[in-house]
């Protein structure tokens, strides 16, 4: 008994709130897409005049643009193993990839966006529109909020902070950005994929 | 054993501050306990407007061809009505309690984020203000607190009100997704060494499952939400069936929601009896081991049910008696647990305190409620007595005769140490023989009324025979229910201050709340007492027979 309660005092002292409350939080997160991709599953096939997945997206740009949003994935992971491995310089180099990546995806996401707008593709054009918009949207935003929070990573080390090898903040912003990723897989298969194979 | 080392304390999570006082150290607190409190005066507050509300309809539908209220005035009424009881003091009650309760049953010093913790209730307090603000702005929601489409879309909905029950409700539902995951962190990493899953008190069991559960089913209803308002400001057609919507998608979304969420309302108050009973009654729990199991069924189960309130829809027979048949699996592990509660009382040393009144009052209300559930769930009798007060009644049946009955049994019996002052125990009996009384005179003649055809969200009925009576009834037990309330807010006011000392452990409980002062200082425990089972307190005052002899 004894020995026992011991051991769970160390154990207790290795817990890491941070991650448990992100390993939480992007759980219920991925609830909130699971209902908004059911929503544009649901009226997948409804829209029968007017724009469509098929006849107003560009399955190749989004594509190369995918392989980039999962490249930062890769990236992301070297950055976390690099100040594992305590070479701060070789995480602060991957962090910053990482942000070009997640940014060229959101700067893809924008100009997208703004020709379906200048093709008169709204929101309330149609169901298709209707969907499409609040499913790729809330994406956006989430990929948005992931690079804010890479940002602040960066800024912290520049100002000199993660000197050990062991940060709580970049494994729980590791875990949402890799979420915010691997989320993208599953609405670009449902939307692209679906529509053009 | 009994010579066992105190737990030293785990330092306090919370930075040091500078000394303030007053309201300003209400406001910028992160302590837990000052957070329970305020979270659950908030819930006493919107329960007090959201009584208010249901007075104005009971005076309306007194008499048959009343025009006290206009019909608009009443749909917003019985939506304000529904909307405050559900976000606005059933949610923050239960939050609150839990709040307060569980980082002292299981030992710990604060929450996993105290300053995540204030945020959700700031956040609760503001996303109800701006609910409020809607009769201010053109007029509150009308379409009712589940807001089904289209009748919530703008074509239908001319006024700000569903806008604001929107973006209220997301407000809400965020503090409780924050709440949700504060709490997990908490009960899964901060529980002191010895107090293993299986030896944690009922009451944290219930909160762990139903935070599961605020997690999983949230979301549901921020998305519903969100698609709702993009329809209405962006002119989107999510449940706009004209324009290539659905209807029944917004109900579907709604209730995978709605269904859990009735479990989030009771799972709670079931940890609340599961605390109350086994004190009063002088013996452990009956079946820990079931009450906690058959809460997982329940947490389950409710994922799966939601269709049981869309039988009129007409969703085809296949689908309906699939539904049916999963909402009667539903009453097994809720019967489990009226059998734990009865057997742990039989043959016990019962003490009728205010608390223990009103968990027995629990127990019948709950079960009464339980039977009209079940009469529900055979989905020929539903469509038969769906949208009438038969509803109503059961609703109230289990929400009032449930989780309001076993909060009361919760005030009461965690007050004194809340505030180290017990609250009185001859105006707590008039308290609860008064609502007992009006509670049955309010909802139980609904069951008739429902039977014989009364719809409800009606603003007024004709003079057919026996309405007037029966609604008169009911407004009579209402207003009963009213002094009941005002008697009780009148024992709390003078019982914060001028109630008889409490002393640490006025009931001879056994968890670890009890273990410090009344109230608890901000770092709640000086020392934990060893934890070898589930009752430590027993444990440390009986050396000569603790619990874990018997391997409990």
């Amino acid at each position: 008994m004894g020995t026992e309660s011991i051991q769970s005092v160390e154990q207790i002292a290795a817990y890491d709130h941070n991650k448990l409350a992100m390993i939480l939080f992007i759980i219920s997160e991925g609830t909130f897409f699971v209902f908004l991709i059911i929503a544009y599953v649901y009226f997948h096939s409804v829209t029968k005049t007017g724009p469509t997945a098929a006849n107003s997206l560009d399955l190749v740009k989004t594509s190369i643009f995918t392989v980039l949003l999962l490249a930062s994935s890769f990236t992301m992971w070297r950055a976390e193993k690099s100040l594992r491995q305590g070479r701060p310089n070789g995480f602060r180099n991957w962090l910053i990839v990482t942000i070009v990546l997640g940014a060229a995806f959101l700067y893809d996401q924008g100009k997208g966006y703004f020709h379906l707008y200048h093709d008169n593709v709204t929101m309330s054009r149609n169901i298709f529109g209707t969907t499409f918009f609040t499913l790729t949207g809330f994406h956006g935003f989430h990929v948005l909020l992931g690079l804010i929070a890479l940002c602040v990573l960066l800024g912290l080390t520049l100002a000199g902070d993660f000197k050990t090898s062991h940060s709580s903040a970049v494994e729980t912003v590791t875990l949402y950005w890799h979420f915010v990723d691997w989320v993208w897989v599953v609405i670009f298969s449902v939307i692209y994929l679906w529509a053009f194979l | 054993m009994s010579d066992a080392p105190y737990i030293p304390v785990t330092p306090s999570l919370t930075l040091p501050r500078d000394r303030v006082t007053g309201a300003l150290a209400w406001i910028s607190t992160v302590d837990h306990k000052k957070i329970g409190i305020m979270y659950l005066v908030t819930s006493l507050v919107f329960f007090c407007l959201g009584g208010i509300e249901a007075l104005l309809m009971r005076i309306q539908l007194a008499q048959p061809n009343s025009t006290f209220l206009s019909p608009t005035a009443f749909n917003q009424v019985f939506t304000m009505h529904g909307t405050t009881m559900i976000f606005l003091f059933a949610m923050p009650v239960l939050v609150g309690t839990a709040n307060y309760l569980a980082p002292l049953m299981i030992g710990a010093s604060d929450v996993a984020f105290p300053r995540v913790n204030a945020l959700s209730l700031w956040l609760l307090v503001f996303g109800g203000l701006l609910l409020y603000f809607s009769f201010i702005a053109g007029g509150a929601p009308a379409a009712g607190w589940f807001s089904y489409a289209p009748l919530s879309e703008k074509a239908y909905s001319l006024s700000k009100g569903v806008d604001y029950y929107c973006v209220g409700l997301i407000i809400l539902g965020i503090a409780s997704i924050f709440a949700a995951i504060n709490l997990l962190v908490t009960i899964i990493h901060l529980r002191v060494p010895g107090l293993t899953i299986r030896r944690v008190p009922l009451f944290v069991w219930m909160v762990l499952v139903t935070q599961i559960l605020i997690l999983l089913a949230f979301p549901a209803l921020n998305a519903s939400l969100v698609m709702l308002f993009i329809d209405r400001t962006l002119h989107a057609h999510f449940f706009i069936p004209v324009s290539g919507g659905s209807a029944i998608l917004w109900q579907h979304f709604f209730w995978a929601f709605g269904h859990p969420e009735v479990y989030i309302l009771i799972l709670p108050a079931f940890g609340v009896i599961s605390e109350v009973i086994p004190v009063f009654s002088g013996k452990v729990i009956y079946g820990y081991e079931f009450v906690a199991a058959s809460t997982v069924a329940i947490g389950v189960l409710s994922f799966l049910v939601w269709a049981h309130h869309m039988f009129a829809v007409g969703l085809g027979h296949g689908v309906d008696t699939m539904f049916a048949a999963g909402s009667l699996l539903i009453a097994v592990p809720t019967g489990v647990k009226i059998f734990n509660w009865i057997a742990t009382m039989w043959q016990g040393t019962i003490r009728f305190t205010t608390s223990m009144l009103f968990a027995v009052g629990f127990l019948v209300m709950f079960t009464i409620g339980g039977l009209s559930g079940v009469s529900f769930a055979a989905f020929p009798i539903d469509w038969q007595v769906t949208d009438t007060y038969y509803l109503v009644a059961h609703i109230h049946y289990v929400l009032f005769g449930g989780t309001v009955f076993a909060m009361f049994a919760g005030v009461y019996y965690w007050f004194p140490k809340w505030s180290g002052h017990m609250l009185s125990e001859r105006l707590g009996k008039w308290h609860f023989w008064l609502i007992l009384v009006g509670f049955n005179m309010t909802f139980m003649v609904q069951h008739f009324l429902g039977l014989m055809g009364m719809t409800r969200r009606v603003f007024t009925y004709p003079n057919l025979p026996d309405w007037g009576l029966l609604n008169m009834i009911s407004t009579t037990g209402a207003f009963l229910m009213g002094i009941a309330v005002a008697i009780f807010i009148w024992n709390v006011w003078t019982s914060v201050s001028g109630g008889e000392p409490a002393g640490d452990n006025p009931w001879n409980a056994w968890t670890l709340e009890w273990a410090t002062t009344s109230p608890p200082p901000e770092h709640n425990f000086d020392r934990v007492p060893p934890v070898r089972s589930r009752r430590p307190i027993w444990d440390l005052e009986h050396p000569e027979n603790p619990d874990w002899k018997h391997g409990h």
